[in-house]
């Protein structure tokens, strides 16, 4: 009795500690219904035909987000056509953060021409199951078999400052790979980035 | 007084590298170093500032040392940052960390940062922790006082 106590204790420690840190590679990611800069619902069920999801936790305000902000076009250019669209989820609540607002983020959005959907996370429920901890924040997503299984997790690249000195272009090697048929590596990084915003 | 200290500021600011910064991150003396990862589009860093700033004045006369190390971009430094220092008049240290591939660094700072600003260092020969958290004055001062090296 005292052991299946401990056991039972220890899973449930074990599982708040992996929900506190998000998905990892491996983990099923869960599906979501949130509203797009358009004022349509999307999900990730509306997308039969994608192999896959580019899903990143960004912004309006953060300076690390704007300087993403071409290259996150530029993903969605390139592995649209081959099944693996950009989702753009901006996780701040805008009562904190004002420029991160809905009609902002319209405006930003037809500022910068996106290609993708661009969502707003209300009421904050998406970013903590992920476990986004910051802006910009990827996701790389393969459906398989009607799940979502998380393939990589973490920065864009190796250098937000300069495009042109990027070594290491981790989404678009690990989409790539995922193409190949091949696992993803690195399947983790981490980058500097703006916190989510969050009452406390 | 306070006028040339800014004009030292206005002039130049330190910036480094991370194998730069982490020589100093690596001291183990008696010192207690509070460093205070932070940029100025960093709304609860510019929150917390107060306590640093509040920190390294009423410890002036003690071992600890506050460095605040700025990710502030490098274009950015005479636009935004040197305008910051000088309009809140920030006395701790400030030095400007350059360094883009994060994942290659930000585990050595520690393991437990997952890249969200604002962190914290705070660390002596006896002691080393880390948080990623903002800090109010009293509960910054709280983990100082109880780590400062007894001599």
């Amino acid at each position: 009795m005292k052991n299946k106590l401990m056991t039972l204790l220890f899973s449930f420690i074990f599982a708040s500690l992996s929900m506190a840190q998000g998905y990892v590679a491996g983990d099923r990611a869960i599906d979501f219904r949130l509203k797009n800069i358009d004022g349509n619902y999307v999900s990730l069920a509306n997308y039969p035909d994608a192999k896959g999801f580019i899903v990143i936790f960004t912004c309006n305000h953060c300076p690390y987000s704007v300087a993403y902000e071409d290259r996150i076009i530029d993903l969605d250019k390139k592995f649209k056509p081959l099944g693996y669209p950009v989702i753009a989820i901006n996780p701040n609540d805008p009562e904190l953060q004002p420029q991160d607002g809905f009609e902002k983020m319209k405006s930003r959005a037809a500022e910068k021409g996106f290609t993708f959907p661009y969502l707003i996370d209300e009421g904050q429920r998406v970013y903590p199951v992920y476990g986004a901890n910051r802006t910009p924040h990827v996701f790389l997503l393969q459906a398989e078999n009607g799940l979502n299984k998380v393939r990589y997790v973490g920065a864009i690249d190796d250098n937000y400052q300069d495009e042109t000195a990027v070594k290491e272009k981790y989404v678009e090697n690990a989409v790539n790979a995922l193409i190949k048929g091949q696992k993803p590596e690195p399947g983790f990084t981490k980058a500097i980035g703006c916190t989510i915003k969050k009452k406390n | 007084m306070l006028l040339p200290g800014v004009a030292v500021f206005s002039q130049s600011i330190q910036v480094v590298d991370f194998e730069q910064l982490q020589s100093r991150l690596e001291l183990r003396n008696d010192t207690t170093y509070v460093v205070n990862f932070w940029a100025t589009w960093c709304l609860p860093c510019i929150k917390e500032m107060p306590a640093f700033q509040q920190l390294h004045k009423e410890y002036a006369s003690e071992k600890v040392k506050v460095l605040l190390v700025s990710l502030d971009f490098i274009k950015h430094i005479d636009s935004r940052l040197i305008p910051f220092i000088e309009k809140h008049q920030l006395s701790p240290e400030v030095i400007v960390l350059n360094d883009p591939d994060a994942n290659a660094w930000i585990d050595k700072v520690s393991p437990d940062w997952s890249g969200a600003l604002p962190a914290t260092l705070i660390f002596n020969r006896n002691f080393r922790g880390f948080y990623e958290q903002e800090f109010n004055y009293i509960s910054l001062k709280h983990i100082v006082d109880s780590n400062l090296v007894k001599l």
